[in-house]
C-alpha cells in the first residue's frame, strides 16, 4: 500500500472509504501519510476519521450498514486515533465534551452501547465507558470523578430497562441531575420510555445519539459563553 | 424415535393445524416480584421462588400452551457469570427443566437457550469453540432435566445460532432443536440477517423448526413470518413475538399490545405461514388464551385476501459513487 502518490483530496477520500470498509492497516497508513504531509492532527481527525465515521453513522441509521460493519469501521478508526491521540493532547486540541456511558444493572449487553461510545469518540468526545451491569452508585461515582456533560444509559432487556429510573432518581437524590444531560438507549427503549423515566433524550441509534450529544454541547458552550460575557460586564 | 415434540408437530401437520407455544417468562417473573437486574434463572434453584416459576408454567399450560419454554433464557455460563453463578450452570438449567416437567406432565417442555450477550471474533472476543462449549454446558443441564426439545431463541448472529445448535447436539444428539432469531432492526436482526437468509442458512442445520421471536410487535412480526415462509414453504415456522413495545407506567414496563390485539394477530401469523404460535416479552396467559381461542374457534384466513401491516424489509444498497470507487480499486 503506497498512498504517497495520491493527491491530498483523494487521500482523504481513500481514508474515508477504507474506514467505511473497516480496513485497519490502510487507515493506520493513511493517518501517518497525512501527518507526513504536514497536516495538523486536528485536520487529520476531522477530514479523515470523523468525516469517514460520519458516513458510517448515517448509513447505519439508514439501514445500509449493520452492527458488524460498523464495529469493523470503528476498529479501523481506533487505529488512526491511537496515532492521533498523543499528538492531539500535545497540541491542546479543544475538548468537545465528556460522556459517561454504561449498561445498567443486571444487563450484560454492551454491543450497542460500545458502538455509541466509539462513535462519540469518533466525533471527538472524551468517553468514559463503565462497562456492563452498572448500578446507580457506579454512575454517581463516575459523575463525581469525571464531571461529564452527558451520561448515557443502555439496556437490552425489558427486565433491566426499568432500572434506568433508579439511576435518574439517584441523580435527583444526589443533587446532580440539573448539571447532567441524561440519554437513554437500547433495543426495547423508546422515546416514550426515555421520557417516562426522566431522561433528557432518547438515543434511537448510534448516529442519532452522537447528533444529540453534539447538539447538547452547542447549548452548553453557548451558555458558558453567555455566562462568561455576563461576568465580564 | 419417540419424542413428544416431534409427535406433536407430526400430529399438527397431519391435521393441517397449528401448535400453541407459551408467552413471555421474564416479564411474568417481574410481575411476580423479580427485582430489576436480578437473574431470573436463579429462581429455579431458590426453594422459596420455585413455586413462582411453576406458577408461570402452569398459567401458560392452563391457557392452552402445548409447549412451555423453560426459565433458562439467561442460563448460559456467559450470562450467569455476571452474577457469579456460572459454576451453577448445570444445576440451574436442570432445575428449570425439572420444574417445567412437574407442571407439564406429558406436554412438551422446551429448553430455552438465549444469546451469550457477547460478540464473536474479530468484532468481539468470543471464539466459536468457546461458544459451543458454553452452550453445551447449558444443554447438558436441560437434557438432564428432561427437555423434549432445545429452543435456541432471540439470536442475532447466524454463527452464534450455529454454535448453540452444535453445543446442543454435543450434549444430547437425539433431542431436536428449534431456532428463532430476533428481527428488530428495520426487519433485520441486529447483525443484519434477513428473515429469508435466516431460514435458508438455519435449514442447513437440520433443525425441526425456524422462526422469529421477541422484536418490535405483531405488525412487524407478520412480515418476518411471511418472508420466511415464502423463502422455504416446507419448513415449520415459529411466530413468538412481543406483545408490542414496552412503556413505563408507574415504574413498571407495560406492553401496548393487549390480549385482544395479539388474539387478532394470531390468525394472521397462521395465514402468513406460521405453524407454531405463541408470544414473548410482555405477554401473559391471557394473551395465549385469546390467541388459542382465535385460532381454534374461527376458520383459517386466506392469505391472498390479507395485506401485510408493514412493508417487507428491504436491503438498502451502498451509494452509487461508493460502489463505483470500490469497483475501481
Amino acid at each position: 500500500m503506497d498512498f504517497s502518490e495520491l493527491p491530498d483530496d483523494e487521500l482523504w477520500l481513500q481514508m474515508q472509504d477504507d474506514l467505511y470498509d473497516g480496513m485497519k492497516p490502510e487507515v493506520t497508513q493513511e493517518t501517518k501519510e497525512a501527518l507526513r504531509r504536514g497536516y495538523k492532527p486536528t485536520d487529520v481527525l476531522e477530514k479523515g476519521l470523523v468525516a469517514g465515521m460520519d458516513i458510517v453513522g448515517v448509513d447505519f441509521r439508514d439501514g445500509v450498514l449493520f452492527v458488524p460493519e460498523v464495529l469493523m469501521a470503528a476498529n479501523a478508526m481506533k487505529s488512526g486515533m491511537e496515532i492521533l491521540r498523543p499528538l492531539l493532547t500535545e497540541t491542546g486540541a479543544p475538548r468537545v465534551g465528556t460522556v459517561v456511558i454504561g449498561t445498567v444493572k443486571g444487563d450484560i449487553h454492551d454491543i450497542g452501547k460500545n458502538l455509541v461510545g466509539m462513535m462519540l469518540e469518533g466525533a471527538g468526545f472524551e468517553v468514559i465507558n463503565l462497562g456492563v451491569n452498572c448500578d446507580a452508585d457506579k454512575f454517581i461515582e463516575a459523575i463525581k470523578t469525571h464531571k461529564p456533560d452527558i451520561i448515557g444509559m443502555s439496556a437490552l432487556l425489558t427486565t433491566t430497562m426499568p432500572y434506568m429510573k433508579v439511576i435518574t432518581q439517584a441523580l435527583i437524590d444526589e443533587r446532580l441531575r440539573e448539571d447532567i444531560y441524561v440519554m437513554a438507549g437500547g433495543a426495547p427503549v423508546s422515546e416514550n420510555f426515555a421520557m417516562s423515566i426522566g431522561a433528557d433524550a432518547y438515543g434511537r441509534d448510534a448516529a442519532t445519539s452522537v447528533e444529540i450529544a453534539k447538539a447538547h454541547m452547542v447549548v452548553v458552550n453557548k451558555q458558558a459563553a453567555l455566562d462568561k460575557a455576563r461576568l465580564a460586564i | 424415535m419417540n419424542n413428544r415434540f416431534l409427535n406433536l408437530l407430526a400430529e399438527a401437520q397431519a391435521e393441517r393445524s397449528h401448535v400453541m407455544v407459551d408467552g413471555g417468562m421474564g416479564s411474568m417473573l417481574m410481575a411476580a416480584g423479580l427485582v430489576f437486574g436480578d437473574p431470573p434463572d436463579q429462581w429455579n434453584i431458590l426453594p422459596d421462588k420455585q413455586a413462582k416459576v411453576r406458577a408461570v408454567y402452569r398459567g401458560y399450560l392452563d391457557a392452552g400452551s402445548q409447549i412451555i419454554l423453560t426459565n433458562s433464557f439467561g442460563g448460559t455460563p456467559f450470562r450467569l457469570k455476571m452474577h457469579n453463578l456460572d459454576g451453577k450452570t448445570f444445576d440451574i438449567n436442570k432445575a428449570a427443566a425439572e420444574l417445567a416437567r412437574l407442571e407439564a406432565g406429558e406436554r412438551v417442555v422446551a429448553g430455552s437457550m438465549g444469546p451469550s450477550g457477547e460478540l464473536f471474533e474479530p468484532m468481539g472476543k468470543l471464539t466459536y469453540a468457546h461458544a459451543v462449549a458454553g452452550f453445551a454446558r447449558q444443554a447438558e443441564g436441560l437434557a438432564a432435566g428432561g427437555v423434549d426439545v432445545f429452543w435456541v431463541e432471540t439470536m442475532s448472529d447466524l454463527d452464534e445460532v450455529r454454535a448453540a445448535v452444535e453445543g446442543a447436539r454435543q450434549a444430547a444428539p437425539n433431542i431436536p432443536v428449534v431456532t428463532t432469531m430476533t428481527f428488530e432492526t428495520r426487519g433485520f436482526t441486529m447483525m443484519g440477517v434477513s428473515p429469508a437468509q435466516a431460514i435458508t442458512e438455519l435449514a442447513k442445520l437440520n433443525v425441526a423448526a425456524i422462526g422469529a421471536n421477541c422484536g418490535n410487535g405483531p405488525d412487524e412480526l407478520e412480515a418476518t413470518i411471511f418472508a420466511m415462509h415464502r423463502e422455504l414453504p416446507e419448513m415449520t415456522v415459529v411466530a413468538k413475538g412481543n406483545a408490542g413495545m414496552p412503556q413505563m407506567v408507574d415504574g413498571k414496563a407495560v406492553y401496548n399490545a393487549t390480549p385482544d390485539v395479539m388474539g387478532g394477530f394470531a390468525r394472521r401469523f397462521r395465514a402468513f405461514g406460521a405453524t407454531i404460535i405463541g408470544a414473548c416479552c410482555g405477554s401473559t396467559p391471557d394473551h395465549i388464551r385469546l390467541m388459542a381461542h382465535q385460532l381454534g374457534a374461527f376458520p383459517a384466513l386466506d392469505p391472498a385476501s390479507l395485506q401485510l401491516s408493514v412493508p417487507l424489509p428491504e436491503r438498502k444498497v451502498l451509494s452509487s459513487d461508493r460502489r463505483e470507487r470500490r469497483a475501481q480499486r
